[in-house]
């Protein structure tokens, strides 16, 4: 009580931002360079750079769990591609495709991934809980892989970019500009969202049960109904990935339901760093084009994931917090 | 009602009651190499299917290169084996006392570079391992291969011989010290740091020895090892956790449920048994059908 005073005369020095404005400025310097990029880039790394961008909502979507709840998912691909599989489905029964049911359709069928993943791993901690979410993804992999009629197997289903479409406003086709900025304008109101829900009583909540879970639980809170929302909403923000990927793709896959997509995704989140939201975006383009350099370098056959595999432990052993690990009490405050 | 007993094909039953066992055994033993690891040092093994592959894969180069099948399951294990002792000092020593997580997100890492190093090494072209003993036994209509029933035998003398290990020989008894209470263990001048690398080469050695084991009655390539060690993991949880026994059984009895469904589901779909086991485990008895109830 008595440093009150003292604390509203110190951080506003003269010519000193406080750390909101920071972050906002920061948070619009970024959005400027993002928005501006693929109006500079060429083609082939403006699409390069939207694909990041959705990758890093899915790395994003997963922090939520590694590093604000402290579980880890190796699971995520069952929710990415529930929601690519939704969208598909949705752009292939409507006509003309409707990209709003798409997302609707894709957000539906992560949620239902996410609810019984849920469900049943939640009863599991820690590593167990990694192995559960892993074993699940898979079955819905096999699902995908087996049932053809539904889901074209192996070949998975092909449809057509459907318009960006707000009923009596637009109704226009999607080029690689648009494309950018509409994935740019979801991937940051899902940040901006992300990043109000861990701020909030229940992101708080979250973080209590990461930093000692018998004792929230002591407290009064259900642990585990904290545990199946905050798995529910990740996954949600998944799904919202294998939508976007869909659409910019023009495709749903059994490979993006693989396990890989999961580990993938967990990669991205160490790199760049848990528990920051802005880390996994970060790491996941770092991933990318080290990959996309390695192959121009060594040659399309060069097994990139070695020494990926390499930075990928160095870094969990020597860089735990990952690369913007730095800046994590920063961007959280 | 009456129809449907007198259609059961009672023969096939009791076949794939003999093939049940066969890879339930082999499974017992990639679990108990993952149990051993985990109920000692607190670290999932992601790795462990991907040195199941090295060892089919190791065991595959030694034959062509020695001509036999015995010499070559031997050096695979102690290559795997060896191999496994310098991943632990190198990546997981640093971590021990970090949050377990840690150890799965590092091993994870372990299994991306071998199964790379495997698929840039090998090629995607299935490899195959000849079996040893070509000889074959009736059974009912079938010939039987008696190599099948070599390597159940083999699978159980190896878990055997382990847990005879454990249980009378001085570093069995470290490992039992260790994992009750390492502070202690530390204090009373065990060399826990080396407990827990012998602990890692053993289990290595256990997954290179039935990838070894295992390697004649598949096809061996680079993913081999995604699938055992989720089929090990299925095991590890229903048989409850860190469990020596409780994983054996569990390996033999999900196996027997696979084997059984494989009459009516295609093999590929008879895999959903396993993860419906798991599930109702979950649901009913989360920590683990084969131990006893905890108090």
């Amino acid at each position: 009580m008595t440093t009150a005073p003292f604390d509203k005369a110190m951080p506003l020095g003269k010519g000193k931002l406080s750390h909101t404005a920071v972050y906002w400025i920061g948070f619009c310097a970024v959005m400027a360079v993002l928005i501006v990029a693929p109006l500079v880039l060429p083609i082939f790394w403006a699409k390069f750079l939207t694909e990041i961008l959705i990758w890093g909502l899915l790395a994003m979507s997963s922090d939520l769990l590694i590093g604000y709840t402290g579980m880890i998912s190796f699971g995520h691909s069952a929710f990415f591609g529930l929601g690519m599989y939704g969208a598909a489905g949705a752009l292939l029964q409507t006509h003309p495709p409707n990209l709003w049911l798409a997302i609707l359709a894709g957000l539906g069928g992560a949620a239902g991934a996410a609810l019984f993943v849920a469900y049943f791993s939640t009863r599991l901690r820690d590593i167990y809980f990694a192995i559960t979410t892993l074993i699940f993804s898979q079955i819905f992999y096999v699902i995908i892989f087996t049932w053809t009629a539904v889901t074209g197997g192996e070949n998975g289903l092909i449809f057509t970019r459907p318009h960006f479409s707000l009923p009596f406003l637009v109704d226009m086709r999607f080029n690689v500009l648009t494309m950018h900025w509409f994935v740019l304008a979801l991937v940051a109101g899902s940040y901006l969202l992300l990043r109000r829900i861990t701020r909030s009583p229940f992101g708080m909540v979250l973080q209590s049960i990461r930093e000692n879970e018998a004792r929230t639980r002591a407290i009064g809170y259900p642990v585990e109904r904290y545990k199946i929302v905050a798995v529910m909403l990740s996954g949600l923000f998944a799904g919202l990935a294998g939508v976007l990927y869909a659409v910019q793709n023009e495709f749903a896959a059994p490979d993006f339901v693989f396990f890989v997509t999961s580990g993938d995704t967990v990669i991205f989140n160490v790199i760049g760093g848990i528990g920051t939201l802005v880390g996994p975006i970060v790491g996941a383009g770092f991933f990318q084009l080290l990959r996309e350099l390695m192959s121009r370098v060594f040659g399309e056959q060069f097994p990139y994931l070695i020494p990926l595999g390499f930075i990928f432990i160095a870094i969990i052993i020597f860089l735990p917090q990952g690369l913007l690990g730095f800046a994590r009490r920063w961007l959280n405050r | 009602m009456l129809q449907f007993f007198q259609s059961f094909p009672l023969d096939l039953l009791l076949i794939q009651t003999v093939n049940g066992i066969v890879s339930g055994l082999i499974l017992a033993l990639v679990a108990s190499g993952l149990t051993l690891i985990f109920g000692i040092m607190d670290v999932v093994n992601f790795a462990h299917g991907e040195l199941f592959m090295l060892g089919a894969y190791l065991g595959v180069v030694v034959l062509a290169t020695t001509g036999s099948f015995w010499l070559a399951l031997i050096v695979a294990t102690l290559i795997v084996a060896i191999l496994g002792a310098a991943m632990q000092i190198v990546t997981l020593r640093p971590l021990i006392g970090r949050d377990p997580l840690n150890t799965i997100l590092v091993t994870f890492g372990i299994s991306l570079i071998l199964q790379n190093f495997a698929l840039w090494e090998f090629g995607p072209v299935a490899r195959k391992l000849p079996e040893p003993i070509t000889s074959y036994f009736t059974l009912f209509y079938l010939q039987y291969p008696w190599y099948r029933i070599v390597i159940a035998g083999l699978s159980a003398a190896i878990i055997g011989g382990f847990w005879l290990f454990l249980k009378y020989s001085k570093f069995g008894v470290w490992i039992r010290a260790t994992t009750q209470d390492r502070v202690m263990a530390q204090a009373m001048g065990i060399p826990v740091p080396w407990v827990y690398t012998g602990v890692f080469a053993i289990g290595a050695a256990m997954a290179a020895a039935s990838g070894v084991l295992f390697g004649p009655l598949g096809s061996i390539n680079h993913t081999m090892g995604l699938d055992w060690v989720l089929k090990a993991f299925i095991v590890v949880v229903v048989g409850g956790m860190g469990n020596l026994g409780g994983s054996i059984a569990a390996a033999i009895f999900v196996s027997l449920l696979e084997s059984y469904a494989a009459i009516w589901l295609d093999p590929s779909r008879a895999v959903i048994v396993s993860f419906v086991v798991l599930i109702l485990t979950l649901l009913f008895r989360p920590t683990g059908l084969f131990v006893p109830t905890p108090k």
